[in-house]
């Protein structure tokens, strides 16, 4: 027997980070009804096992720990009274954004959104997608798993570590291990560079003496039943091993930090359209999918770097959905003008705007494919060079971003595309 | 004193326990791994042969096409997952044609029902993904594929469930003769039977040959296999079993879909000689990466979501080796059961029972005593949201998810659980229920399973294991190998 359909103005699907501020600005961009689905039994996603500081410096001028980070949104969102259900996971979202989720207290919900917010996050890339050669014991872990398991269950899970890919989660995990009595041999990463921001690796390798191995890969892992040792060998420029330059790491266990995917099972099922650089749905201006009235921010649009500027993004996208469901969004496209990237710029986010809908500053985030030093972050309108602005260094473990504003685009009422790139000079 | 041991727990050990229960007996299993399926039956290509390919009158093509026909029978009353997909052997070039004909002549020799070869038009009609120099195929339509532990397990269940007692962690390093009894080191146990079933896998060749002549020796060389399994996303890229005709280029590899939506990609073929060698290599898996696009166009190799190996227990008569041994009285062989020995599971174990049974004159259970059937484990991807909602109102955990790739809840972790054989291990719930089987491979569910285990079978943290002793998953706790500091306020008597 199908239940009744509930309704609800908008529906966030996620209740980390990105659920929370996007429920907030949704709020106060006037909607009262608003609904948060969350599949913990508590509100703040990842963020309650980052227990290490450095969050918020952008948003709040301090520097909070996870778990501190994400109760000040919760607070807000509990003073707000936003409803939330939490133990709740959605397992369909449907192209007329009809949600449904399962429960243990409600079993399965029906629930009509005038507006959805996709705010599901990431999930880190396992082993299997490495296909490393070698056994398959007990004592792989990616670096989130593991840092659940010590931060939150108090449980180790290995005394002589060695960690394979630099992304940020890895290199705070070293951090950690190494506090909590193990032994981190090294870091060794595919790329050239490291995937990670450059503050982390001076506060957990460079501080610890724990040696960062560039252009370094794992090439087969020993041990039937518990890892006994990996083989690390140096890469060359296509990122092959390079015969005679393995070396064998005598260790209990290998943590993975090799990249994050925004999760978007739920996404593709509805129909969204994803890019395949970010694997996030493609989202304009407003952070709206191909799906009109579904909206996208945080993790599970593209993987950010700092929690202050998905907080920042997502209070966009709740914005957006309010004025949606309001009816003061226009839904005509216009001018939709693409935004084109190119030359070292691997995506941007959005990558399309209407310059009726866009608000007098839009950011726009992206990031950069190589460590890239002294160039000039460039903005095209058609032809015409806007913004020409120089970096001293700009790498992959980092976002960018531009602004563009209305009135410069209203000035330029022909153009068919923005182009965003990297110039020497 | 047992009736029947039978030494090991793979499927093939299964079905023969499963079917001796039948009888009036007391069989016991033993099984040197933590549970069952843990070697050549865990990793397969998973696929319900026709019996196209063995040669006619040997034990491997009668045991094929039985259980071809045996396994979607056993598949309604014991409840694993099996889907008669049917199977096609794609011919690459016009001068090999002929070979489709030989496989076809051979499979009705075989006594396989509706072999047909199709053309090339046929073939892109049901395979729009296939190679664009593929010139016709062998297509058998009794072909399919099977959950290999779904299968393995409800033997076991259905074997616990009719008085079959299994014995785990149990390696077998003696087997003797004493008396009229056969006498068997099992771990730390002696277990005494009248007869022996040596269903050991690639290790039934050191079983077999502490009873046999010296003239009768058995020699089992792992075959190693190399496989890559992409996400779901890539599951229906084919739709049937694509398998190659062999050429002079070589065998090429198997592309199929599996029963749990991903895409199975495989097996290399190595004679190696360490029988523990599970590990996948470089060269295999690059030997895989390439000789599947031979047969199928743009397989999305980067949606791989893990890569394996398997040894299959091969002979060099290429046949089963099944019968009492020589010299050895109620000593039976069921060895070298390489492929297509799942496929053959449910016939061999209605062989191998049959012979025990009348060389040890076991009566029939009395009618009813017998129960064939054995409840399934609920698979949520295959109900409506509303069957879905159903079982939420009989027990809510089923609304409280475990593994979100695989869409498996608490009830179902719990469910298994609590069934003999008891799984104690990640891999062992793995197999039962497919948790940590999708794509993030255990990332977000690994912790909250080591949780239930810990809650529902009594264990601590550092005993739960990946699959059994030797893999556990934590060493210890938060800084518990770092001395406290003597802080300046405590004093310190020093």
């Amino acid at each position: 027997m199908t239940k009744e359909l509930e309704r609800h103005a908008i529906v966030v699907v996620g209740g980390g980070p990105a659920g929370l501020a996007a429920a907030i600005g949704a709020y106060e961009a006037g909607e009262r009804d608003i609904l948060v689905l969350e599949r913990d039994t508590q509100l703040g996603g990842i963020l309650n096992q980052c227990i290490h500081n450095g969050f918020g410096l952008h948003t709040f001028q301090e520097e909070l720990t996870g778990p501190e980070y994400a109760a000040r949104y919760i607070a807000l969102a509990d003073e707000l009274g936003i409803e939330r259900r939490l133990g709740t996971m959605v397992m369909d979202i449907s192209a007329d954004r009809v949600v449904t989720a399962v429960s243990s207290e409600a079993g399965i919900t029906r629930i009509q959104a005038g507006a959805v917010i996709l705010a599901m996050g990431c999930r880190e890339r396992p082993r299997g997608a490495l296909a490393i050669p070698g056994y398959r014991p007990a004592g792989i872990y990616s670096a989130g798993t593991a840092q659940r398991l010590v931060n939150i269950e108090g449980q180790l899970p290995g005394r002589e570590i060695v960690i394979l890919g630099s992304g940020d989660i890895g290199l705070i995990m070293a951090r950690r291990m190494t506090f909590e009595g193990a032994h981190v041999q090294c870091v060794a990463e595919v790329m050239p560079y490291s995937g990670g921001l450059k503050r982390n690796i001076v506060q957990c390798l460079n501080d610890f003496d724990i040696p960062l191995l560039l252009s370094h890969t794992v090439t087969r892992i020993e041990g039937r039943q518990r890892v006994e040792a990996v083989w690390i060998a140096e890469v060359d420029e296509h990122m092959k091993p390079i015969p005679g330059t393995e070396v064998r790491y005598p260790c209990d266990t290998l943590l993975l930090s090799v990249g994050l995917l925004p999760e978007n099972e739920l996404s593709r099922e509805a129909g969204v359209e994803l890019s395949p650089v970010t694997r996030g749905p493609v989202v304009n201006e407003s952070l709206e999918t191909s799906i009109p009235g579904v909206f996208a921010c945080g993790n599970v649009l593209h993987v950010h770097d700092l929690v202050d500027y998905v907080s920042e993004e997502a209070a966009n996208a709740g914005a957006s959905a309010a004025r949606f469901v309001q009816g003061a969004i226009d839904a005509g496209d216009g001018q939709r003008i693409p935004i084109v990237a190119t030359d070292g710029v691997r995506y941007t986010v959005p990558s399309s705007v209407s310059v009726t809908r866009m608000p007098e500053a839009l950011t726009v985030r992206f990031r950069v494919g190589n460590v890239f030093r002294d160039h000039y972050v460039s903005v095209y309108l058609g032809d015409e060079r806007i913004q020409h602005r120089k970096k001293r260094v700009m790498a992959p473990g980092e976002m960018e971003q531009i602004t563009l504003k209305r009135a410069e685009l209203l000035a330029h009422p022909d153009i068919e595309s923005i182009t965003v790139k990297l110039e020497e000079e | 004193m047992f009736d029947v041991i039978v030494i090991g727990a793979g499927v093939s050990g299964c079905s023969i326990a499963r079917e001796l229960a039948r009888y009036d007996a007391r069989v016991c299993v033993v099984e040197r791994e933590e549970d069952v399926c843990c070697g050549t039956s865990k990793a397969n290509s998973a696929i319900v042969h026709a019996g196209f390919d063995a040669q006619p009158e040997s034990l491997m093509a009668m045991l094929n096409v039985e259980g071809n026909r045996l396994m979607y029978e056993w598949a309604k009353e014991l409840n694993f997952a099996v889907i008669n997909n049917g199977s096609l052997v794609v011919c690459m070039s016009e001068a090999d044609v002929d070979g489709l004909e030989m496989l076809r002549r051979r499979g009705e020799a075989n006594g396989v029902p509706d072999l047909r070869i199709i053309d090339r038009a046929e073939l892109v009609a049901m395979e729009p993904n296939i190679a664009d120099d593929a010139v016709g195929a062998l297509w058998a339509p009794t072909g399919g594929i099977v959950d290999p532990f779904g299968l393995t397990v409800a033997l076991a269940e259905n074997a616990a469930a009719n008085g079959v007692e299994f014995r785990f962690n149990a390696p077998v390093t003696k087997v003797a003769r004493e008396g009229d009894a056969w006498v068997i080191t099992a771990g730390e146990e002696t277990l005494y039977a009248k007869a022996v079933v040596n269903a050991a896998g690639v290790y039934a060749d050191t079983i077999h040959n502490q009873v046999a002549a010296p003239d009768d020796q058995l020699t089992i060389v792992p075959r190693k296999g190399e496989y890559y399994l992409l996400d779901t996303t890539a599951g229906t890229h084919v739709n049937h079993t694509i398998f190659m005709l062999p050429t002079a280029m070589g065998k090429g590899v198997l592309v199929s879909p599996t029963v749990h939506g991903n895409l199975i990609v495989g097996p290399t073929a190595t004679d190696i000689e360490d029988k523990e060698a599970v590990d996948t290599t470089p060269e295999g898996l690059h030997d895989v990466a390439t000789k599947c696009s031979l047969t199928v166009k743009n397989v999305p190799l980067r949606e791989v979501i893990t890569t394996f190996a398997g040894l299959r227990a091969h002979q060099a008569k290429h046949d089963f080796v099944i019968g009492e041994v020589e010299g050895a009285p109620l000593f039976f062989d069921c060895a070298a059961i390489e492929s297509p020995g799942l496929t053959s599971a449910p016939a061999i174990g209605c062989m191998v029972s049959g012979l025990v049974a009348e060389a040890l004159d076991l009566a029939k259970k009395p009618e009813g005593a017998f129960d064939p059937t054995r409840r399934g484990v609920v698979n949520l991807m295959t109900l409506s949201f509303d069957e879905w909602d159903e079982l939420c109102k009989q027990d809510p955990a089923y609304g409280h998810i475990i593994c979100r790739c695989c869409r498996v809840s608490e009830a179902q972790i719990v469910d298994v659980i609590h069934r003999v054989p008891t799984p104690r291990s990640l891999d062992a719930i793995k197999r039962r229920t497919g948790a940590t089987m999708g794509r993030c491979q255990g990332g977000f569910c690994t912790p909250k399973l080591m949780e239930i285990l810990e809650r529902e079978l009594g264990m601590r943290p550092d005993e739960v294991t990946k699959r059994g002793p030797g893999s556990e998953l934590v060493v210890g706790i938060n800084k518990d190998q770092i001395e406290a500091p003597v802080s300046a306020s405590e004093g310190g008597e020093a």
